[in-house]
């Protein structure tokens, strides 16, 4: 039985997160824009300090040790180094992160009703992983933001959010309702979690790739010429963090993402094994998850080789994310497979 | 996977090789093979072969979309079957990429392993003169002789766990590090399940796929269509479709028997639009034996719920409805009485079969047409129906005499074969279309008896599989995963101790040295430097390096 009173306030909250989380947004920009007059107040060295020093995430995330990066990085943006300077106050940002917390508390809550609405984990149509989905984007962000200072990527965090938000509640809106057969099943709450969970990660690793390659390229440029460069590339390319510790940010959050989708294709073979009698079968949902997995895996060989740059191995990543997105908008609603369950 | 490889040997391909001879050749096409760029190109390779299938139907899962997509596309198709694309992962194509990629990958993990086995068995490497020159290095100055120093970084580095509450400051030293002392030098190295883990990961892929294949061999499928109230026993003859593996003795099946006494089927009635209609639950009550003389014992069969026997396992995967039919002739005398299964085609499961009354005379008669649970009549298509569950069962039928099975060829038991066969007309020539409401008897026309629509039973799709290959591919599915995991957080280093007298104090070097990244090295040679600065209980004098770095 599903209980429509409670689902309508599940949109509710969704419809609330997405206020909230659209001023964030805007302020993130505010902040991020805010970034050009820092050159002339205080290096970007004393400013990214912090978040240099940090103890990586949990131990995984990030792996150097060879080069320097601040001292480098601060001539290369044409910056005097050693001249402190106060940081600039970043109210904008504070204000960012919080309205952030509280969205991610909103969409947890929506998570949360529209799951007791039908008495069962919310994983059962796109409208629900979309949810669920972002739910863990914004808390996986709102977590690192405890750790480390990751103001720099709340814009591009937030932006994919509010977009994939947008898309579920229009275009993917399901009714709240009961499950199909085949996927009343602990699985489901085992497998679509990690699922959705490594797919939360993977969004927010290629927010940080894509960030990696235009810092890069900004670097380039204002090694090469900096006065020659537009304001808003100088805005950009000092309000994010150096092109090594954004590459390096990338490849820890990979790293734990893989592992779980691995986890998640095995989940997907036991419960496809019970459900359906064969571990694998070659469904289109199957195929792009192992396209995926492969890609990725292909990522990860090519960070461990040293004849690839960073920069050829993130185009790596950025094609599984393409094929994450093509996993989750394409193979739902257009290709005949068993996973043909979006509830459109 | 050929990190090591990639590392220290040249880049093969900008080299001009000198003239081989034949076993020359081989070894460059092995050493081509097993590097880690055709590895990469390979793994490219596979999930771009792999896509096609995603895309076209495949004869494997639905070998009636293959056939009409062929219809569709008379001057495409052919081609893209020739290709394999209707077949993509049974294709030659499709196989040598992945046998390919799994010789590069044993051509990988097996010196590796060897590399491997040699250095978890070596000794650390003597450390380097030069400690300065690693990634990180740090020196300090401490009170006591150098013997009595290098013996605290002894224990220091020997200990496994935290003493008393230490700062975190300490944790990165807290690992299993093996030891080697050389003179006034120590040489630390941690780390090594990095590579057993990729080792691991690598073999258990193999491991899977030497699963696969042994299900591919080994395997059987069966499937059986079983209307309620009716039994079953595991024999070959017993099934629908039956595919078994190469090398499956289909004599010796394991000998058990299913009856399904009653199917319960709920659909979506509350919610409207498209959610309407979705089947909600199926459970089968069953009766089963492990052989034919053994007692009954009931079980409930679900989907996600099979039953098992031994490795064989049963699977509720389909249903629809088996409408009870009886034909009589003119005198009244019964020619057939029986559950006819038809086949749902549509979410709303209007169901096609054919009814083949052999002992009617002079002509055989076959009925062909639609069972409709909910029927209404729609302007375009006809016959219908609304809703999967039963709201007002109908059969649509047409009606054929003459020559049921020409030439007593086999045929599907849901069509009729009108090739010798003529469709009876109504008064009007036009083909005669029968409308039965569950209960209802019509007469048929030219005193050729009457035919009833007495009830409806459900039927159940059974599946069942026999994979002997499964557990193993789970079990080296896990065993890839823990290696995965040991393979991408642990992180391999070597920290080397070099102590040296200077007046009457010593001055103690360190130096560390990762395998790839490290973020974690730095704070490993600090965290040294200040437990042995502590147990010197000394201030440091003077403390360079570059540890902040990182």
């Amino acid at each position: 039985m599903t209980n429509q009173t409670l689902a309508q306030y599940a949109n509710l909250a969704v419809y609330s997160a997405m206020a909230v989380l659209t001023i964030a947004m805007i302020a993130f920009a505010l902040d991020l824009a805010g970034a050009a007059p820092r050159v002339l107040l205080s290096t970007p060295g004393t400013e990214k300090a912090p978040a240099l020093n940090e103890p990586a995430l949990a131990g995984v995330i990030a792996p150097t040790s060879t080069a320097t990066n601040t001292p480098a990085n601060a001539l290369a943006q044409g910056v005097p180094a050693g001249d402190p300077g106060l940081p600039r106050a970043r109210r904008a940002a504070g204000i960012a992160m919080m309205l952030t917390r509280l969205g991610g508390l909103l969409l947890i809550a929506a998570a949360a009703m529209r799951g007791l609405s039908v008495s069962r984990p919310p994983l059962g149509n796109m409208f629900e992983f979309a949810l669920v989905g972002c739910m863990f984007v914004v808390v996986v962000f709102v977590a690192i933001g405890l750790r480390r200072d990751v103001r720099w990527l709340g814009l591009f965090v937030v932006g994919p959010v509010l977009l994939t938000l947008g898309l579920a509640i229009t275009v993917f809106y399901t009714d709240a309702s009961e499950l199909l057969p085949s996927l009343k099943s602990v699985w489901l709450v085992i497998h679509v979690t990690v699922a959705t969970f490594s797919v939360a990660l993977f969004t927010i690793a290629f927010s940080v790739t894509i960030l990696h390659l235009v810092k890069t390229w900004l670097e380039a440029q204002a090694a090469n010429d900096p006065l020659a460069m537009s304001r808003i590339r100088t805005t950009v390319n000092t309000a994010l963090p150096p092109a090594r510790s954004l590459d390096r940010t990338a490849y820890g959050i990979h790293a734990v993402a893989f592992p779980l989708w691995t986890f998640t294709l095995i989940a997907g073979a036991i419960w496809a094994e019970q459900a359906w009698g064969h571990y694998w079968n070659w469904d289109p949902k199957e195929v792009w998850t192992f396209v995926i997995w492969v890609v990725y895996a292909a990522y990860l060989h090519a960070r461990a080789t040293t004849g690839w740059s960073p920069r050829a191995a993130n185009y790596l990543a950025l094609a599984g994310y393409g094929a994450i997105l093509v996993n989750y908008m394409v193979v739902n609603v257009f290709f005949v497979g068993q996973h043909s369950y979006s509830g459109m | 996977m050929t990190q090591s490889r990639m590392d220290t040997r040249p880049d093969e391909s900008d080299v001009t090789l000198p003239a081989l001879g034949p076993m020359g050749m081989l070894r460059w096409a092995w050493r081509q093979l097993t590097s880690m760029r055709t590895a990469l190109f390979l793994l490219l390779l596979l999930a771009i072969g792999a896509v096609p299938g995603s895309v076209w139907p495949q004869r494997n899962i639905d070998a009636g979309r293959v056939a009409d997509y062929l219809a569709r596309h008379r001057s495409t198709g052919p081609w893209l079957d020739r290709l394999g694309f209707f077949d993509v992962y049974s294709s030659p194509w499709f196989a040598a990429v992945y046998l390919l990629l799994f010789v590069s990958l044993v051509g990988c993990v097996v010196p590796r392993s060897k590399i491997h086995w040699r250095a978890m068995r070596a000794q650390p490497p003597a450390a380097p003169q030069r400690l300065e020159r690693l990634p990180e290095h740090g020196e300090i100055e401490v009170d006591g002789t150098p013997q009595e120093v290098l013996k605290i970084a002894r224990e220091v580095l020997g200990r496994r766990r935290l003493q008393g509450g230490r700062s975190a400051g300490g944790r990165a030293l807290v690992r299993h590090w093996r030891l080697r002392s050389e003179g006034l030098s120590l040489s630390a190295e941690s780390g090594y399940l990095r590579e057993t883990g990729n080792l691991v990961f690598h073999t258990s892929l193999v491991v899977v796929i030497v699963a696969v294949a042994v299900g591919h061999l080994f395997g059987w499928r069966g499937d059986r269509i079983l209307v309620t109230g009716k039994s079953f026993s595991n024999t070959i003859s017993a099934y629908d479709t039956f595919d078994p593996g190469p090398w499956v003795n289909t004599e010796a099946l394991s000998p058990f028997v299913v009856a399904v006494d009653k199917l319960d089927v709920t659909f979506e009635e509350h919610s409207s639009g498209a959610q309407r209609g979705a089947s909600r639950d199926f459970t089968a009550y069953t009766r089963t034996q492990t052989s034919p003389g053994a007692s009954q014992i009931h079980q409930i069969l679900k989907v996600n719920g099979p039953l098992t026997f031994g490795g064989t396992s049963v699977f509720l995967l389909g249903n629809g409805y088996a409408p009870v039919i009886t034909v009589r002739d003119a005198a009244g005398q019964v020619l057939m009485h029986e559950a006819t299964p038809f086949l749902p085609q549509d979410a709303n499961y209007k169901s096609v079969g054919a009814v083949k009354v052999s002992a009617a005379s002079p002509k055989q008669l076959g009925f062909f047409g639609f069972f409709l649970p909910s029927e209404y009549l729609d302007q375009d298509a006809g016959p219908s129906s609304f809703f999967p569950d039963l709201k007002n069962p109908a059969l649509a039928l047409g009606v054929y005499e003459g020559e049921l099975y020409p030439r007593g060829r086999p045929q599907s038991v849901y069509t009729l074969s009108t090739e010798k066969m003529t469709q009876l007309k109504n008064a009007r020539g036009e083909p005669l279309r029968l409308l039965l409401k569950q209960g209802q008897t019509i007469a048929l026309p030219g005193g050729r008896g009457s035919i009833s629509f007495d009830a409806v039973q459900r039927w159940a799709g059974l599946s069942i599989r026999y994979d002997p290959g499964k557990l193993l591919a789970l079990g080296g599915a896990i065993a890839a995963l823990a290696g995965l995991i040991a393979s991408l957080m642990v992180r391999r280093r070597r920290v080397f101790v070099r102590v040296q007298l200077k007046g009457a104090r010593t001055v103690v070097s360190v130096g560390g040295l990762a395998k790839g990244e490290d973020p974690g090295l730095g704070a490993t040679v600090q965290d040294l430097l200040s437990a042995i600065a502590q147990r010197t209980s000394t201030k440091a004098s003077s403390t360079k390096g570059s540890g902040t770095k990182t």
